[in-house]
């Protein structure tokens, strides 16, 4: 007996060590790749100069950050699109998921399709298709004028307010159809006969949108806010490609501003660092908080 | 509101964001078969300037070596992501012990770091190993994502253990357990790997733009934004480059879009 079972304890053991070494490639390569320059960053945060040339300097850099209106425009076009875009996709993609959910729709596959069609495209080749349907000559504008509700040409890239518009135009066109695909899937997990039920119990659409989708999909849903808001908080490639951060960094985003301070002109890397740990803060808060509010619906 | 008039908002609703979803892609392809000045008319019929765009762009850029240049980054990208995330994902759920558990959970936080936290530190560190405009560099860092890794523990979780067990007593060794029981099981998680994986690595623009400054490692989302930045632009030809760079994204998305439904359904159970 006591034989057979200190074999299991050294088969245990094994297996134990063979774990390690699956997970130690993945593993190793996120501990040199991702945290060791984080920690590097945060250090450099707090050093100044030009360069490999670098003092310490404590928090100037973190203070500065306040003093820099850019930096802080950069901030209020990341929350504007956040609170504007990330509701109206993560809704619109509800609703199309539970419209598709149903077996008795029409022509499903083809909707599916096309409504997922738009994740098959390159960030930065979308952002320039959008830049192009909305240019001063594109598509949007010559209908608006041919249908009379434009006067003449209105610039959409070239004005604060509407360039930020078109960014989330374009931010909902691309990633609505990707958030709908989670929530299908998370459909799926879910006995089409509750939907009858409800329905024959006399339940309106919207009830049942309310009162079964909603609930059931809780933690897809959660998923989904959580990947968007991070997404939404590191937008860079829309920012640099559809609207270059104009009129006069009116659109901006926090990672295009500091990818041009890093790499154009004089550049401050230690300025750069603490600017990027901001980011990491508010993506580390918003992640805390909607994990609780995820929490307390329960 | 009565059934039938419900059903009629829903059809009209759905078609509507199926034609919005699809329009912008359709005019793309469209433009790219026209002349620049038809494409400012509004011209929504194709023409059949696409072979004299093709050369306008052949002329212009050149396509060929960076449409290679993305291909080659992100199929090594791809192969090497899943190798590595998978083989990680599986150990994490079934050897699982304290231990594991908890460095699981650091990983995650990982996720968090935004990339532009990393991009000053990893260039220095890859101009120092000499790794700027190389393919090594352009890889290295998308090689292991916590989000990868958490798809495949999760779905490594419907993996029932009665096989790894069967498959111990007929003596296969645990590498071989994986390769031979859990690769093949598990197809519908690897397709929707890869397309995430191939999708990601195609797309990637921030970070090849850090360390690609060669002209000769550049890649195509590189190539149709430089095309953008001079005064006039020549919509045909612009539209025809973006055209192409969505084309091999959209087959691998076509070719596994049905198990990439089903892997993330695996993964979110």
């Amino acid at each position: 007996m006591a034989g057979n079972n200190s074999k299991k304890m050294s088969l245990n053991k094994k297996q134990n060590l063979i774990g390690w070494f699956f997970l130690a490639p993945g593993v190793i390569f996120i501990a040199c790749l991702s945290f060791y320059p984080a920690i590097k960053a945060l250090i450099t945060s707090f050093k100044t100069g030009v360069g490999v040339n670098m003092t310490w300097t404590g928090l100037s850099n973190y203070i500065r950050i306040f003093e820099d209106k850019i930096f802080i425009q950069s901030i209020r076009n990341c929350f504007f699109y956040l609170i504007i875009q990330v509701p109206i996709m993560l809704i619109l993609a509800l609703i199309l998921a539970s419209i598709l959910n149903n077996p008795r729709l029409k022509f499903r596959g083809i909707y599916r399709t096309a409504i997922f069609l738009p994740c098959a495209t390159s960030l930065v080749a979308y952002a320039i298709i959008f830049r192009t349907l909305f240019a001063n000559d594109g598509y949007v504008n010559l209908v608006l004028v041919k249908l009379g509700i434009l006067d003449s040409a209105y610039n959409f890239l070239t004005h604060p307010f509407s360039a930020k518009i078109v960014i989330i135009i374009a931010l909902i066109w691309r990633w609505t159809g990707y958030n709908m695909v989670f929530y299908l899937a998370g459909l799926q997990n879910i006995e089409y006969s509750i939907y009858e039920a409800a329905k024959i119990d006399g339940a309106s659409p919207f009830q049942i949108f309310r009162k079964i989708t909603v609930p059931l999909l809780k933690p897809i849903i959660l998923m989904t806010a959580i990947m968007s808001t991070n997404g939404t908080l590191q937008l860079f490639d829309e920012s640099v490609n559809l609207t270059k951060g104009g009129p006069a960094n009116a659109s901006v985003t926090m990672s295009h501003y500091i990818f041009k301070k890093a790499f154009e002109g004089v550049t401050n890397f230690g300025y750069t660092s603490a600017m990027s740990f901001v980011i990491f803060i508010m993506v580390a808060i918003l992640a805390i908080i909607q994990m609780k509010a995820g929490d307390k619906r329960d | 509101m009565t059934k039938k008039s419900t059903k009629t908002i829903t059809y009209i609703f759905i078609t509507i964001a199926a034609l919005i979803s699809v329009f912008p892609l359709i005019w793309m392809i469209i433009a790219a078969t026209n002349r620049s000045v038809d494409v400012i008319a509004g011209k929504l019929t194709f023409g059949t300037k696409l072979l004299e765009n093709f050369q306008n762009l052949l002329q212009a850029q050149p396509v060929g070596r960076f449409f290679w240049n993305s291909c080659k980054y992100s199929v090594i990208t791809t192969v090497l992501a899943l190798a590595v995330c998978s083989l990680a994902g599986y150990a994490f759920e079934i050897f699982h012990d304290k231990a594991k558990d908890i460095l699981f959970t650091i990983i995650l936080t990982a996720m968090m770091i935004p990339f532009v936290a990393l991009m000053v530190p990893l260039f220095q560190m890859f101009s120092k190993a000499k790794l700027l405009n190389s393919t090594v560099g352009f890889i290295l860092p998308s090689i292991s994502t916590p989000f990868l890794i958490m798809m495949f523990r999760q779905s490594a979780r419907s993996f029932p253990k009665e096989i790894i067990e069967a498959a111990r007593i007929d003596g296969l060794n645990e590498l071989q357990i994986f390769t031979r029981m859990f690769i093949p099981t598990m197809k519908s998680t690897y397709a929707a790997a890869t397309t995430i994986t191939f999708m990601n690595a195609w797309n990637n623009y921030l970070w090849p733009k850090v360390i690609m400054s060669d002209n000769n490692a550049q890649t195509m989302p590189m190539m149709i934004s430089n095309i953008t930045s001079g005064y006039v632009t020549d919509y045909g030809m612009l539209m025809l480059a973006v055209f192409i760079t969505t084309i091999p994204t959209a087959i691998v998305f076509f070719a596994l879009q049905k198990s990439f439904a089903e892997g993330i359904t695996g993964a979110v159970k």
